[in-house]
């Protein structure tokens, strides 16, 4: 039997952990494990832009996979970013095994906003289905309430619902 | 245009980048390639279409500026996006002066990104839109209602072939119905002012206060009832062609007027002081005798030498009699389409009827007989029956028969088309029986 592994990072704890497992379970009826995997975040680390880089953390997270794991989702606290672009929420490798997921601009705290966990949970459940969609080859989705629709900023995500459209849920049956 | 439509190829030398943008843009499910320095661009550029590019400004060897020039002698269309570091946004000044649609600055924000690249798809669609749009044009480039393979019709296709090439002001002669605004068409449509309007006016029709109103415009408060500012058509034909439709009936003071415009190529509003500079083709048009007008007074010879630089004489329909067919053919083709009928031609005799005809209002003339009778027309061709009463063929007239000739074809046809019923006649002929006797027994016709 294969899983999809959800991996915490940064060590912060999460408290939605068994929530985010119903939703990720739900959305692609595939088995969860929550495990604790070695990620070295300081070699992620770029001193000039004070954030981590997202591929590299990817790339550690899927470099000794588990001989069941059939994807893998890390969840961090971190300010991820790719080189191109200022910041990112998640990244993933489409039609992979590896994906990983920022909280950090998931908090309200961040936006000079009260703290509101219940939100960041929210959007962090909603950004774990849309990275792992990827790593089952869905691509952005134009369908408004469609969990991969793209998001750029929080209120983006905030727009959209947690489950994938029904043109999504066809594309991964087909393939 | 859906995501998958678009090309967009990455041209950086850092892998980091390439890979970054390369998935950024796959997952929102655009074609997507990546290079690492221009030669392979290059490359990759004549083996695909690509419809955006994004390129680094420093890479080695052949630094992003020189690509992009290269990349438009392959394809002008394609649209380029320059990647820089903030150190050298002027070099990416100078890459929007030699075309770039836009650059970017590392690191930009997600948002930014997605709204550059929505407005290049969007530039993009435009101008294949655009592109469609005038390869259309081209295709009715001749009007089809310019139908013939006389020699006539021929020798003025040649002309407007020649004259559509040069900006040369045109005069179209002919008479009535001979089609002179199918003509100044063609000529504009084959011109390189065809991407922009073709203004007509017809000059006979307006009052010359409401000429020079329409052909200048006027400012708001400039007469009673100008309520508010109007283009006059000469600004509206800007970059385009103006044609003057019946010139020889306008009066002195406009003739001035244009004359000024012609040579100037500025006017002002009615009522306004600013001059507006305008840059046109004038194509004029008259049925009348313009150089019998010079010489009585009454058409400035100044502004006849101006527009009569080339002129294109259209024959009269009866001076291409081997083309009524194929017109008469044509009209019917389309009012059947349009009236939705079943008439799909015309019968030997009707043709013959139709050849015999003098055809004095020309082809104008022609259509609407033929539009007539497929108002009426049951069969699946034109019957002589189905043409309506006030045309009926005349004699073979022609400038060459004699009066005797004309009066006998002309009692003959009239004879025909009552049956030999000759009280009938004689009423249509407004002659008296015994007269009508009398001319049917000197031309030996049957009753």
């Amino acid at each position: 039997m294969f899983y999809i592994y959800i991996v915490p990072i940064s060590g912060q704890g999460l408290g939605c952990i068994e929530e985010l497992q119903r939703c990720v379970e739900h959305a692609f009826g595939v088995k969860t494990k929550c495990r604790a995997f070695n990620v070295n975040l300081p070699d992620t680390f770029d001193p000039h832009r004070k954030q981590y880089n997202s591929s590299l953390i990817l790339r550690q997270l899927i470099a000794a996979p588990p001989a069941d794991a059939y994807k893998i989702l890390g969840i961090t606290g971190m300010d991820l970013f790719i080189p191109i672009l200022t910041y990112v929420f998640g990244e993933a490798q489409l039609d992979g095994i590896g994906a990983v997921v920022s909280l950090h601009r998931l908090n309200n705290q961040f936006y000079g906003l009260p703290e509101n966990p219940g939100l960041m949970h929210d959007r962090l459940l909603k950004e774990a289905v849309h990275e792992l969609g990827h790593t089952f080859g869905l691509l952005h989705c134009f369908h408004p309430g469609c969990v991969l629709n793209a998001s750029t900023y929080v209120e983006d995500i905030d727009q959209k619902s947690r489950e994938l459209c029904f043109t999504c849920r066809e594309t991964i049956r087909l393939k | 245009m859906k995501p998958a439509d678009i090309g967009i190829l990455i041209v950086d030398d850092e892998a980091s980048v390439r890979d970054a943008l390369y998935k950024w843009f796959k997952f929102d499910g655009y074609r997507v390639d990546t290079a690492e320095e221009a030669t392979s661009a290059l490359k990759k550029l004549q083996e695909d279409s690509w419809e955006i590019v994004l390129l680094d400004i420093k890479m080695p060897g052949m630094d992003g500026l020189e690509l992009q020039r290269q990349i438009k002698k392959i394809d002008k269309d394609i649209i380029t996006i320059i990647i820089t570091a903030f150190a050298s946004v002027d070099t990416s000044i100078q890459a929007l002066k030699e075309g770039a649609f836009d650059y970017i600055v590392k690191p930009i924000d997600p948002d930014d990104m997605s709204h550059l690249i929505r407005n290049a798809v969007e530039q993009r669609r435009l101008l294949t839109e655009n592109m469609q749009l005038r390869q259309q044009i081209e295709e009715i480039s001749y009007p089809e209602e310019i139908v013939g393979e006389s020699p006539a019709l021929k020798k003025v296709m040649d002309k407007v072939a020649t004259v559509a090439q040069t900006d040369s002001t045109v005069m179209i002669r002919g008479e009535s119905g001979t089609g002179k605004e199918l003509i100044a068409r063609a000529i504009h449509s084959n011109s390189n002012r065809r991407y922009f309007p073709i203004i007509t006016i017809n000059c006979g029709s307006y009052a010359e206060g409401l000429l020079e109103s329409e052909l200048f415009g006027h400012e708001k408060g400039a007469f009673t009832g100008a309520l508010y500012r109007r283009r006059g058509k000469l600004e509206m034909a800007d970059k385009g062609t103006i044609f003057l439709d019946e010139i020889g009936n306008i009066g002195e003071k406009m003739q001035m007027d244009l004359l000024r415009v012609i040579e100037t190529r500025q006017f002002t509003r009615l009522g306004g002081d600013k001059l507006i500079s305008v840059d046109f083709r004038i194509i004029s048009a008259t049925n009348k005798d313009l150089e019998k007008a010079v010489r009585e007074g009454s058409f400035r010879e100044d502004l006849y030498y101006r527009l009569n630089v080339f002129s294109i004489t259209l024959p009269q329909l009866r001076e291409r009699k081997s083309d009524i067919a194929l017109i008469a053919r044509f009209f019917v083709n389309k009012y059947s389409q349009s009236m939705n009928k079943t008439v799909t031609d015309l019968s030997p005799e009707t043709l013959d009827m139709l050849m015999r005809y003098h055809w004095p209002g020309n082809i104008r003339e022609l259509r609407n007989v033929i539009e007539r009778a497929m108002v009426g027309a049951r069969g699946p061709r034109i019957e002589v029956s189905d043409l309506a009463f006030p045309f009926h063929p005349s004699s073979k007239l022609s400038s060459e028969e004699t009066l005797e000739a004309v009066e006998k074809n002309h009692i003959k046809d009239i004879l025909d088309r009552t049956g030999g019923n000759v009280a009938q006649a004689a009423g249509i002929l407004k002659i008296s029986r015994l007269t009508l006797y009398n001319k049917i027994g000197k031309y030996r016709l049957k009753k």
